[in-house]
């Protein structure tokens, strides 16, 4: 039956995709690629990825699209007829398709327990969570404790990622303020369209408190930081969609939100150089605490914590760098 | 028994009215049409969907859990029916009144 779905799925895919690559104007395009998004976090559902389908669903489907959009409205929404070399193309696409083909026939079947992945240290994973960290989570112990130096150098790429944007798109015209707030002009954002705005104003404190409930209870379900910053983001994005950009930066200004790229990064850090003034290696949890398990439940939560803190801060930041842009 | 008879009537009626809103999404004639027959899988489709999940779920978390996806769905789709049919007239398509008169004329 799963995998009725999973072809299923995975059909639909390859049609979005095929869409994606022949609509001419890139605003289908853009929302094609949200749908296919969506897609893919079902399959990561039914594949028992939850969190990565709650981190797909949330920042693919919801705040990428946003982010096209914003890059769309600053150039034009036709595709421009490329000069480009068709037999080439093809070419590429028919060797790289068949070597991807060819490199199937070696890949294990679906849940195979015998696979290279189940036989290196996932299962060990399995085994010492309950015992090392006890949450039920088994994906945020690793992402969170055992795996942290990974999710630090996620943290950092996030950071890096955000600070390119930043110098790429933020160059602003001499003169004008940093903070240039003008929230008086008449037609900011949708507020003419009263339905919208009365929807989005119930809705925002809600997807916020969502967010918040998805950072502090990635130790018991699925969720964590990534997801949350992703859906917090998303609520600060809807206000800005509605209620006009500037006011967007008047409640949190692009100080703050290059405080949260950093902090975040930094309490993550923080918290590794912290264990090791406590006598243990770096981002080892177990000192932060008298008990070793309560120290990784402070230590995780922490951690998640920044992440959390510098994902909704470069998403902003995103954000704002393409919508001043338009501007300008 | 009852509740699964129930909740089984509930899931295969909102799949039927899924796929008439598709079928008239992909058939209607002009944009206004079609969003009419789409709104079926938003709403009623919706409701007797989640309402058959919650009976096979049974009075527990995931109920709850339901019941709020639910209000969100009700909340958020006419919604983005609104922005969309809003959208639609402020870029010129004008609901085609005009053609459907002629057509019954000619009829």
């Amino acid at each position: 039956m799963i995998i009725l779905f999973g072809v299923f799925l995975l059909t639909l895919l390859v049609i979005t995709a095929l869409a994606i690559v022949r609509s001419e104007s890139l605003f289908a395009a853009v929302i094609l690629t949200g749908i296919f998004s969506l897609l893919m976090a079902a399959n990561f559902f039914l594949l028992d990825a939850a969190d990565v389908a709650l981190t797909e669903a949330a920042i693919g489907a919801g705040v990428s699209t946003v982010l096209f959009l914003g890059a769309l409205a600053l150039t034009g929404e036709r595709e421009r007829g490329g000069s480009t070399n068709r037999l080439l193309a093809l070419g590429i696409v028919t060797v790289t398709t068949l070597i991807v083909i060819y490199a199937t026939f070696d890949k294990p079947r679906l849940g195979d327990p015998d696979a290279p992945v189940q036989q290196h240290v996932g299962s060990w994973y399995l085994e010492k969570t309950p015992e090392l960290i006890d949450i039920p989570n088994a994906v945020t112990a690793v992402l969170g404790s055992f795996r942290g130096y990974d999710t630090l150098g996620e943290v950092f790429v996030v950071f890096t990622a955000g600070i390119g944007v930043l110098f790429l798109l933020s160059a602003r015209t001499p003169g004008r303020p940093e903070d240039f707030v003008a929230a008086d002009e008449p037609d900011q954002g949708l507020r003419h369209y009263l339905v919208p705005r009365v929807v989005g104003r119930m809705l925002i404190p809600f997807i916020f408190l969502f967010g918040l409930y998805v950072q502090f209870h990635g130790d018991y379900g699925p969720g964590g930081g990534f997801q949350a910053g992703a859906i917090i983001a998303a609520s600060v994005i809807l206000y800005a969609l509605l209620e006009g950009e500037a006011r967007a930066l008047r409640a949190l200004p692009m100080r703050v939100l290059k405080w949260l790229v950093a902090g975040g990064a930094l309490l993550y850090g923080a918290v590794g150089v912290a264990s090791m003034l406590l006598g243990s290696n770096f981002l080892d949890y177990s000192v932060l605490a008298s008990d070793p398990i309560a120290g990784q439940h402070i230590g995780i939560i922490l951690i998640e914590l920044g992440v959390g803190i510098t994902v909704t801060g470069v998403l902003l930041c995103v954000f704002h760098a393409f919508a001043a842009r338009g501007k300008v | 028994m009852i509740i699964d008879i129930l909740s089984w009537v509930f899931l295969t009626a909102g799949g039927v009215f899924i796929f008439i809103g598709g079928l008239g999404a992909l058939r209607m004639p002009n944009l206004y049409t079609r969003m009419h027959a789409a709104s079926l899988t938003d709403t009623i489709a919706a409701v007797l969907i989640i309402g058959g999940i919650m009976l096979q779920a049974g009075l527990t978390l995931a109920t709850i859990k339901l019941a709020a996806i639910l209000l969100f769905l009700l909340l958020t789709s006419p919604t983005a029916s609104n922005a969309l049919a809003s959208a639609a007239i402020l870029s010129g398509v004008q609901p085609e009144e005009g053609k459907v008169e002629r057509r019954e004329r000619q009829g």
